[in-house]
């Protein structure tokens, strides 16, 4: 591995790092108050929901509306274990106990996945779409249901431990995971689904595998977050997860550029600080944001992004070859991006 | 067995309700193959707006009550009103996308959604607090059964049907209807056949829009209180109540409609929230037995 290879598998991680620790100045010297960094640890945790979507919708092709219900269960789940099972934990255990809950959650959210995932053998487009959507409602009964952890009132008390520098630590993994993954073999079996189901399954994609794996992982990754939110806000309930959330994401996603990482980071990023910004608008921020959404929807239907990839977000047959391309592939055809 | 009749008679009515407003998202999915997530603020405009006429038309009012004339006077106005802002949001808004991903149309309807709950909460004169609703039908009691019924359920189960008859008549008979069926089957060749194709989607969500906007007064009717954000999860409840049915399909979506109206009371009777998961519970039953809806066709893709 040559070193300029080494610096460009690290780079984006540099990136993160330094944008933390600019922002952590500003915030030292009181440029940015807290407000500020937590309108930014959304964005964060809103980055890693909608790429995790982008994952199912944008990539895999399959339509999931519902995927405010995983992270409802991923918070619920690590709430569960941070403020329930280990409350009485000695205070050098909780960083251990917070990321083993985050794990938990995420896991969680993973098993219903799976679960969710069963149903897209039999059902395609927008009747699985609204199997989704169904999904994160009964989720949402359920959880209003369950007296021990809160029930429609929601669970108080989870101790506030996500900072900026944890979600941007896993902001960071869920990336770089996401992204080795889309490029990978594997990955590539996923936007073969997209792009012509019956003709993956032709080429021997086990589809019914891949859509299922599309579906836990993202789920997991929405835990995750989840369970992020769930140790910033330091309450949750499960009205919070509501449909309008899962629209959010889709939101989110759709108006950053669906099938592009880099369309979820920006999507997710400018959504959601474009409310805090027309805060002065008091009760006509919604409706002027509302009329954003729907202009750029009609002039700029692909999204703000576009499909377009970000440099390190993507990695192209010269990094996997490094530089001198085989003969066969080069004459296989057009670049993919 | 008492019991059972009343529930039997919330159901018919909150299915009435489900019933008109699902005709409409199946309506514009049969036709533009969308799915129109402001369809239920139609309903809340409905309903809002039927508020603000019937405030118009108070000086009309004997003994407290509107007579016969002035209710269906406002009735038609709301209707028409509905209509045209369901109009105006598809040519504003939709017709732009009508060939772009579904998904681009879905998350649009999303956003106008979001801008007409909130519209109409920025305006100083309506805002986001609750108004409850004018009585525009009889209040008076019946006893049937053994079960209250109040001449108002009646009175919208009863129009609930006839506005479902009359549809089905337009549709199936009619020379529009005719040619929203040839639309709905392919746009392009009804575009070769000389049908104006804008102006059928056109009429097809002032319809669908109507609908919403008797909807919505049927709801306001039985329980009467107004906001803004009613809409959006009536909206929620019926797009899967037309899923329920087969969506695409008419007397699927009034079908899909009573019955999850009628399962939801009586799963209400038993636990407020379960009341309102186990649509989406039966949902998920059904469509894992019939993949389309209990009247949808299933569309075998050939390749």
């Amino acid at each position: 591995m040559s070193g300029k290879r080494i610096i460009k598998s690290i780079y984006p991680a540099l990136i993160l790092v330094v944008l933390y620790v600019v922002i952590t100045t500003l915030r030292s010297v009181k440029v940015l108050n807290g407000y500020y960094i937590q309108v930014l640890m959304f964005a964060s945790i809103n980055i890693i929901m909608t790429s995790s979507l982008n994952l199912v919708n944008g990539f895999t092709g399959q339509f999931c509306i519902g995927h405010a219900g995983f992270m409802s269960l991923g918070a619920y789940g690590a709430s569960v274990i941070t403020s329930m099972v280990f409350k009485n934990a000695p205070a050098g255990a909780t960083i251990p106990v917070y990321l083993l809950g985050l794990f938990i959650g995420g896991c969680v959210a993973a098993f219903f996945g799976l679960l969710i995932g069963i149903p897209s053998l039999k059902l395609k487009g927008d009747y699985l779409a609204i199997v989704t959507l169904a999904f994160g409602e009964i989720v949402r009964a359920l959880l209003r249901l369950m007296k021990p952890i809160g029930g429609a009132r929601g669970m108080i008390g989870i101790p506030m431990i996500s900072n900026l520098g944890w979600i941007f630590l896993f902001l960071g993994i869920v990336l770089y995971a996401l992204r080795n993954l889309i490029y990978s073999p594997f990955g590539r079996a996923f936007i073969a689904i997209r792009d012509n189901e019956i003709a993956a399954d032709a080429m021997g994609i086990n589809t019914t595998f891949y859509k299922i794996t599309s579906f836990v992982i993202a789920a997991f990754i929405a835990g995750l977050a989840g369970g992020l939110y769930a140790h910033v806000v330091g309450f949750i309930q499960p009205d919070s997860f509501s449909f309008t959330k899962s629209s959010d994401f889709l939101v989110y996603l759709y108006a950053g550029g669906s099938g592009s990482l880099t369309g979820s980071i920006v999507g997710a990023t400018l959504l959601t600080i474009l409310p805090e910004i027309l805060r002065f608008l008091s009760e006509w921020r919604l409706v002027i944001y509302a009329i954003i959404l729907v202009v750029v929807m009609i002039y700029r239907s692909e999204g703000l992004v576009g499909g377009k990839e970000l440099p390190f977000l993507r990695i192209t047959r010269k990094d996997l070859y490094g530089g001198t391309l085989p003969q066969a592939s080069s004459a296989g055809g057009k670049e993919e991006t | 067995m008492n019991y059972f009749f009343q529930y039997l008679v919330y159901g018919l009515q909150l299915g009435s309700v489900y019933a008109l407003l699902a005709l409409g998202y199946t309506m514009v999915y049969g036709i533009v193959g969308m799915i129109n997530f402001a369809h239920g603020d139609f309903l809340m405009i409905g309903a809002v707006g039927t508020y603000f006429i019937a405030k118009a038309f108070e000086g009309m009012r004997i003994d407290g009550t509107y007579p016969m004339l002035i209710v269906g006077l406002i009735i038609l106005i709301a209707m028409t009103m509905t209509g045209f802002v369901a109009t105006g949001v598809e040519a504003i808004a939709y017709r732009p996308l009508r060939n772009k991903p579904r998904m681009i149309a879905l998350i649009t309807a999303v956003g106008v959604s979001m801008f007409l709950e909130n519209f109409p909460r920025a305006l100083p004169f309506i805002g986001p607090n609750p108004r409850s609703f004018p009585t525009l039908f009889s209040t008076n009691v019946l006893k049937i059964f053994g079960a209250t019924v109040t001449v108002t359920q009646i009175i919208m189960i009863v129009l609930a049907v006839i506005t479902m008859s009359i549809l089905y008549y337009v549709v199936n008979h009619t020379k529009v209807g005719s040619q929203m069926r040839a639309v709905s089957m392919d746009k392009d060749a009804a575009s070769l056949m000389g049908i104006n194709i804008n102006r059928v989607i056109s009429i097809t969500f002032f319809i669908g829009g109507a609908l919403a906007g008797i909807s919505g007064i049927c709801y306001a009717s039985a329980y009467p209180q107004v906001d803004v954000y009613m809409g959006s999860w009536l909206g929620n409840m019926s797009f899967v109540s037309a899923v329920l049915g087969g969506i695409g399909d008419i007397r699927g979506a009034m079908l899909g409609g009573f019955i999850l109206g009628i399962a939801q009371i009586f799963a209400t009777a038993l636990n407020s929230t379960f009341g309102y998961a186990v649509g989406f519970i039966i949902l998920i039953i059904i469509l894992l037995v019939r993949p389309a809806g209990l009247m949808g066709k299933l569309v075998i893709e050939k390749v």
